[in-house]
């Protein structure tokens, strides 16, 4: 039996043409087999493909309504019509216009960048030195990071809280927030270690015997090597960031000046009770960005992804 | 090589040093501080933000704290309150259980099977594939309230299309019994980790075996049980830990749907009673909010802080054994 040897269709092939063929024995004719076979891979081809078809509806329908419910005019969007029977754009300005808005983007943007930036600074380091230094507790050190990583945030929130509100007064800001990022994160040190590991160590000793310190070593010769894994890192926590609600929540609730995308929409849908038109422009306004770099950097993304569970 | 740091302590008591055992040693104090200067971000995140706090919860879950006046010895009274008097402690830890079981097993199985769809694919790969994926990447707020309008009982774009079709479709996030089933499709929606992650795990599965399962005459479906299967348990097992792991912290998107169907048109941090309809959202995390941020019952919340603690750890500690791999891919 010959298959098409494409990678896809190697776990296609129907089998069922060879069982025929053998069961029936040599006497068979072969090219009845053969045509047997053909139109099996072709419904094969339109079963699959119909299925996912359908399924990519499913997923991408629940957008296309986001969007055409947000164009609606007020009256219309109260309604069940799905259709809009004419064109609203100026929903979009009016979201823009919403008192709060654009600080809520301020505050998502501040707080999605200078975290990302600070979590790669801090991490890269503990991720490289968990990769390549030899020393005693390395393998407890990881397990620590891993542990960390997997702990629900709630369960250290409030006296994490209590310290930042009582000792520093910063609740009602980010801060809280943002500056532990600049001392490492953990499940962004393990996805930096675990790419790390793929780097030869010959790399490291070439450049030892060069004369390269270690920060030099890391700085020039590793970090260059390792983009594509701090890129990944990087689009990890600045979505964590900009999707986070929980933090926002904690510490910004108290200050609407403080709030981010993520946190103030919610606000703005209660607000807004009965604008659906309004707050699914704003939800689709909030969803943007991510998509946007999304599809800026979705080999970087999917390859992250990957790293998680692949990896090890 | 460890770096064996008692051998050189011994070679130091042991008279003078030669002069080749003093540069070792010397090294070896070098290598020690820089080991110990790249990691210390982390040493001090982890002391400062982890291990405080947790000191921390332990400490406030045996005291009476309102955050106001001074914390107050009460013993195990915070315990008991919790496991046998807190009236929401139950559906919580219920809900909790419900969605970890239902909604990992769905996503784990969905996940599979869209990714198998994928890689079975010949025409269009990067659209289908891109139009699973980018859903997931929805802020779960966002994706929360685009699904309360999606499944809006009596004007939402699903039940008018299940009504065209002569279907009576469920009240959603505003019935009980389908708060959490609705929880799951928002889930599922947004499954394409789980499917970037198979997909890869799917195409990894040496193409050999498939032509010898073949060759032997198995069906697709012994092919996927004695081929596929083995091939992915791993990360099957991966997913699943990991799962339950985001699944026990679940809590924006049950509070916000459970917010928003109930149509309370007040801002955030007003306190309104959670989990709607009927407690049928509200899970631990949820809990810990409520007690700590809004009764500001400092010492319970503690207790269910650690509660969560201790279903973490046990399930970490299950990762980490099922996948020695993770700890040691490169020794």
């Amino acid at each position: 039996m010959t298959t098409p040897t494409s990678p896809a269709a190697d776990a296609v092939a129907p089998v069922r043409p060879a069982r025929a063929g053998s069961a029936a024995g040599p006497s068979a004719p072969l090219p009845a087999a053969a045509r047997r076979a053909r139109r099996n891979r072709v419904l094969h081809w339109i079963a699959v493909h119909s299925v996912a078809v359908a399924l990519a509806l499913a997923f991408v329908l629940p957008f296309v309504f986001a969007f055409l419910t947000s164009v609606m005019s007020d009256g219309q969007a109260m309604s069940g019509e799905l259709w809009p029977a004419s064109w609203h754009w100026e929903n979009y300005s009016k979201v823009f216009h919403t008192p709060g808005f654009l600080d809520w983007w301020r505050n998502s943007l501040m707080y999605a960048v200078v975290g990302t930036v600070f979590t790669v600074c801090s991490s890269v380091p503990v991720a490289y030195a968990l990769a390549k230094f030899r020393f005693r507790g390395r393998r407890t050190a990881m397990l620590l990071v891993i542990s960390t990583m997997m702990l629900p945030p709630q369960v250290v929130v409030v006296p994490m809280y209590l310290v930042w509100a009582q000792q520093f007064h910063l609740s009602g800001t980010l801060w809280p927030l943002i500056i532990p990022m600049a001392f490492g994160d953990a499940y962004s040190i393990f996805l930096l270690r675990q790419f790390l590991l793929t780097i030869p160590k010959e790399y490291m000793e070439s450049a030892r015997i060069d004369g390269c310190g270690e920060l030099r070593t890391l700085l020039r010769v590793i970090v260059p090597m390792a983009k594509p894994g701090i890129a990944a890192v990087a689009l990890f926590q600045f979505f964590y960031c900009w999707n986070d609600y929980f933090g926002p929540q904690i510490y910004a609730a108290q200050n609407p000046g403080a709030w981010t995308l993520s946190y103030g929409l919610e606000s703005f849908k209660s607000a807004h009770s009965v604008d659906w038109n309004l707050t699914m422009a704003a939800t689709l306004l909030i969803m943007a960005p991510v998509i946007l770099v999304f599809f800026f950097a979705q080999k970087a993304f999917v390859e992250g992804v990957t790293l998680t569970g692949v990896k090890g | 090589m460890a770096l064996d740091l008692t051998s050189g302590a011994r070679t130091g008591s042991t008279g003078r040093p030669a002069p080749g055992a003093h540069t070792l040693r010397h090294r070896r104090r070098r290598e020690r501080l820089r080991t110990i200067g790249f990691l210390s971000p982390w040493l001090v995140g982890f002391t400062v933000f982890f291990g405080y706090p947790l000191v921390a919860t332990v400490y406030f879950s045996f005291m009476h704290y309102n955050q106001i006046k001074q914390p107050e010895f009460v013993g195990l009274r915070n315990w008991s309150y919790v496991f046998t008097q807190m009236p929401l402690f139950g559906p919580a830890l219920w809900n909790t259980v419900w969605l970890v079981v239902v909604m990992v097993a769905l996503r784990v199985v969905f996940g599979i099977g869209v990714g198998l769809l994928v890689t079975k694919l010949k025409s269009g790969v990067g659209f289908f594939r891109t139009a699973f994926y980018v859903p997931y990447l929805a802020p779960p707020v966002a994706a929360t309230v685009a699904f309360v309008f999606l499944l809006n009982p009596a004007t939402g774009p699903v039940n008018e299309v299940l009504g065209a079709i002569g279907l009576d479709g469920p009240n959603w996030f505003n019935d009980p019994d389908w708060s959490k089933p609705s929880l799951v499709m928002l889930s599922l929606w947004g499954i394409g980790d789980l499917m970037v992650i198979f997909m890869a795990a799917l195409l990894d599965v040496p193409k050999e075996q498939y032509e010898a399962a073949e060759l032997d005459g198995a069906g697709p479906l012994a092919r996927f049980r004695y081929v596929t299967w083995p091939n992915i348990t791993p990360i099957v097992m991966f997913a699943v830990v990991t799962g339950v792991v985001q699944t026990m912290q679940y809590y924006t998107q049950a509070l916000v749907a459970g917010k928003l169907a109930s149509g309370v048109t007040i801002g955030p941090g007003t306190v309104i009673q959670p989990g709607y309809p009927d407690h049928s959202t509200i899970t631990v995390p949820q809990l810990v909010y409520q007690l700590g941020f809004q009764n500001f019952n400092t010492g319970a919340a503690c207790v269910l802080s650690l509660v969560l603690f201790a279903i973490a750890m046990a399930v970490t500690m299950l990762l980490m054994r099922r996948r020695s791999g993770l700890l040691s891919a490169e020794d």
